[in-house]
């Protein structure tokens, strides 16, 4: 098989998913041919097999997206809306909250919303403070949404195929810097099952829970420190939203010690769910307290000087590392 | 005479009673406290849903808001699971975990009744979207009051739905009061249907207490949309006659507003057109007693019904009934 890009296995899963249901179709700013097939060209070539209904450009409206995609997916389609941005979302929350999230339940299961709503965002290309963040904690704090982050190219293939066929929301994030990252194409039909992680890299000294861009991170750390003879295991959640917990926990019981890391801000992120959840149900096993490690609680700044300060670095996820296993 | 024929306007006229009957009759339990609940009167518009419900079919899709009970029973809702569900038991429409705001019966095609002022607006273009993408025939209407015409998925919506043509149709039951203020006060344009010209689109301004006016407008927008001619922007004058929800004040009415309102009040000017059109006080009567039958026995009914279990709130969340709350 050839290598893909992940940017390329969005495309293909997407394709083929078009390709083999007419109810699939996409929206959102900029996605079709006359536009160049989006932004961060995801769609390209899509119009031109299934034309511009199923793959509709749309004005920039997000509220009118969503709240399109959530008719759309309650009449029996599949839309895959485009927000362009993540931070985005705030001018559509209440579609996304107050309905996509909450029909199903609120109708008492007589609809339901099929929907994927794609996004990226990413620290680390001097986008500033509006065009950053990592808001999956806002998602996965509303009952009713299913929180999606790939982290390498066989993955957001194999995660995209299995949120299309999703019969709930699903919020799927890219990040902006893995959009290149290359991997061996799983080819057609590839699903990563929802609610699965990864065990990235199995370790046995401590568990390092992470998910999307920072796994990158995680697993270059444990590299290094493999040759110090400290063994991580690295989990890639995959799904944030609701979350592995079997393999989360089965891992700290293992390990023993637990640290999160994400690139979203630390106070309230997803990172101090998981440390509270592994705390009430490994206590047991724990060696030390679960650490968190995330983006520093101020809006993302412009100059690549804080930037690179902002953003949880390697430097200090080895720091936390050591100092939880009393190496420090 | 009305151009509508007989057999219409018995329609039209069923559906309003039925309508105005519910109301009384929901008004009269929370007035004697034998429910509890929330409940937003829909006196004086019972007339603009049951003309614009009358001019769809039972597929063609609706999306409505917390005061929708006009466009629930006029859709043809059964009272047993309309009830029910307003009352919160597990035989309502919902199994009772949507309640008054948020009725769904896609069975009659009430897609989704929503309880965010002009939500409704964007999903109902969603609806008709799919219907425009996979060719089914289906007309979406979309009721709001003219509060909703003032946020911003209103304008998103129309812009949306008049570029890609959709067969959608935006009901705007304008009864003069954004909940507590009145309608020159949260509007500076002189009416919600001129905005339909900023889009390209087209509106309409009917009089909603007016049989003869507000029917065969919502009935030619539907058969435009259905034709593929685009969307139409439908403003129905009508009044709340009353508060904004049940129980609330609405002593904020000017006298000579409540003095017009009660002039202008549809129902007595239906049963008019009715009578212009030789149907007999007596045939009329019966309509309504049966209608009155058929609440009795629902309400009896819906009092009557188990409540929803706990395991409920494991259901429905997802797909997969969820094992354990995190």
């Amino acid at each position: 098989m050839a290598e893909i890009t992940l940017a390329q296995a969005l495309n293909k899963a997407i394709d083929e998913a078009m390709a083999e249901d007419a109810g699939v179709f996409c929206l959102g700013e900029d996605v079709s041919a006359k536009q160049g097939g989006g932004v961060f060209k995801i769609t390209s070539g899509l119009t031109e097999k299934y034309g511009e209904n199923r793959v509709r450009a749309t004005p920039i409206s997000e509220t009118a997206i969503v709240g399109a995609a959530v008719g759309a997916a309650l009449a029996g389609q599949r839309p895959i809306a485009e927000i362009m941005l993540m931070n985005f979302v705030g001018v559509c929350m209440d579609q996304i909250v107050n309905h996509a999230a909450k029909l199903r339940f609120m109708s008492g299961g007589q609809t339901n919303v099929p929907l994927v709503i794609r996004t990226t965002t990413g620290v680390g290309v001097g986008f500033g403070g509006q065009h950053s963040d990592m808001l999956e904690a806002w998602f996965a704090h509303v009952a009713g949404i299913h929180v999606v982050t790939p982290s390498n190219a066989a993955d957001a293939r194999g995660l995209m195929r299995a949120a299309i066929d999703c019969n709930d929301p699903v919020i799927f994030i890219e990040n902006i810097l893995c959009y290149g990252l290359k991997a061996e194409d799983p080819g057609p039909g590839y699903r990563v099952p929802l609610g699965k992680a990864a065990v990235a890299r199995e370790g046995s000294d401590i568990s390092l829970i992470t998910y999307g861009r920072t796994v990158l991170d995680a697993l270059a750390v444990a590299d290094d420190l493999a040759k110090e003879g400290i063994s991580v295991e690295v989990i890639d959640l995959r799904t944030i939203a609701p979350y592995d917990e079997a393999t989360v926990l089965a891992s700290v019981r293992k390990t023993g010690l637990a640290i999160t890391l994400h690139e979203a801000v630390r106070p309230f992120g997803t990172g101090a769910e998981l440390a509270a959840n592994i705390q009430e149900k490994c206590w047991d096993s724990l060696k030390g307290p679960v650490r968190r490690i995330g983006g520093t609680f101020s809006p993302v700044p412009f100059a690549t000087v804080l930037e690179q300060a902002w953003i949880p670095n390697k430097g200090q996820i080895v720091g936390q590392i050591k100092a939880a296993l009393g190496k420090g | 005479m009305s151009t509508i024929d007989r057999a219409k306007l018995l329609d039209i006229y069923t559906r309003t009673m039925k309508v105005n009957r519910t109301d009384e009759k929901f008004r009269s339990l929370l007035m004697q406290g034998k429910v509890a609940v929330m409940y937003y009167c829909v006196r004086g518009q019972e007339l603009v849903s049951a003309a614009a419900m009358a001019a769809l079919t039972d597929d063609d899709y609706v999306v409505c808001t917390y005061r929708g009970q006009g466009e629930q029973t006029a859709k043809g809702i059964p009272p047993e699971l309309w009830w029910a569900e307003c009352l919160g038991k597990v035989t309502g429409t919902c199994k009772g975990k949507g309640g008054t705001m948020h009725i769904t019966y896609p069975e009659k095609g009430i897609m989704v009744t929503t309880g965010v002022v002009g939500s409704g607006l964007p999903i109902a273009t969603g609806l008709a979207m799919a219907s425009q993408n996979n060719g089914d025939g289906k007309v979406t209407l979309v009721s709001f009051g003219d509060g909703a015409a003032n946020i911003g998925g209103f304008h998103e919506a129309m812009n949306m739905a008049q570029l890609y043509k959709l067969p959608v149709v935006f009901l705007c039951q304008n009864n003069r009061y954004g909940e507590h203020t009145a309608f020159a006060d949260h509007t500076s344009s002189e009416s919600i249907s001129a905005r339909a010209a900023g889009y390209g689109m087209r509106g309409v301004l009917v009089d909603g207490n007016d049989v003869n006016a507000v029917y065969p407008a919502v009935q030619e927008a539907v058969d435009r949309a259905r034709a593929g001619e685009g969307p139409t922007l439908v403003e129905a004058m009508c009044y709340r006659m009353m508060g904004h929800f049940f129980g609330a004040d609405f002593s904020y009415m000017p006298k000579e507003h409540l003095a017009e309102m009660n002039r202008e009040d549809p129902l007595p000017k239906l049963r008019a057109v009715m009578l212009d059109h030789q149907f007999s006080e007596e045939e009329l009567d019966a309509i309504v007693a049966g209608i009155d039958a058929e609440i009795d026995g629902a309400v009896a009914a819906a009092l009557a019904a188990d409540l929803p279990g706990a395991e409920e709130l494991a259901i429905d969340v997802f797909e997969t009934p969820l094992v354990e709350a995190h």
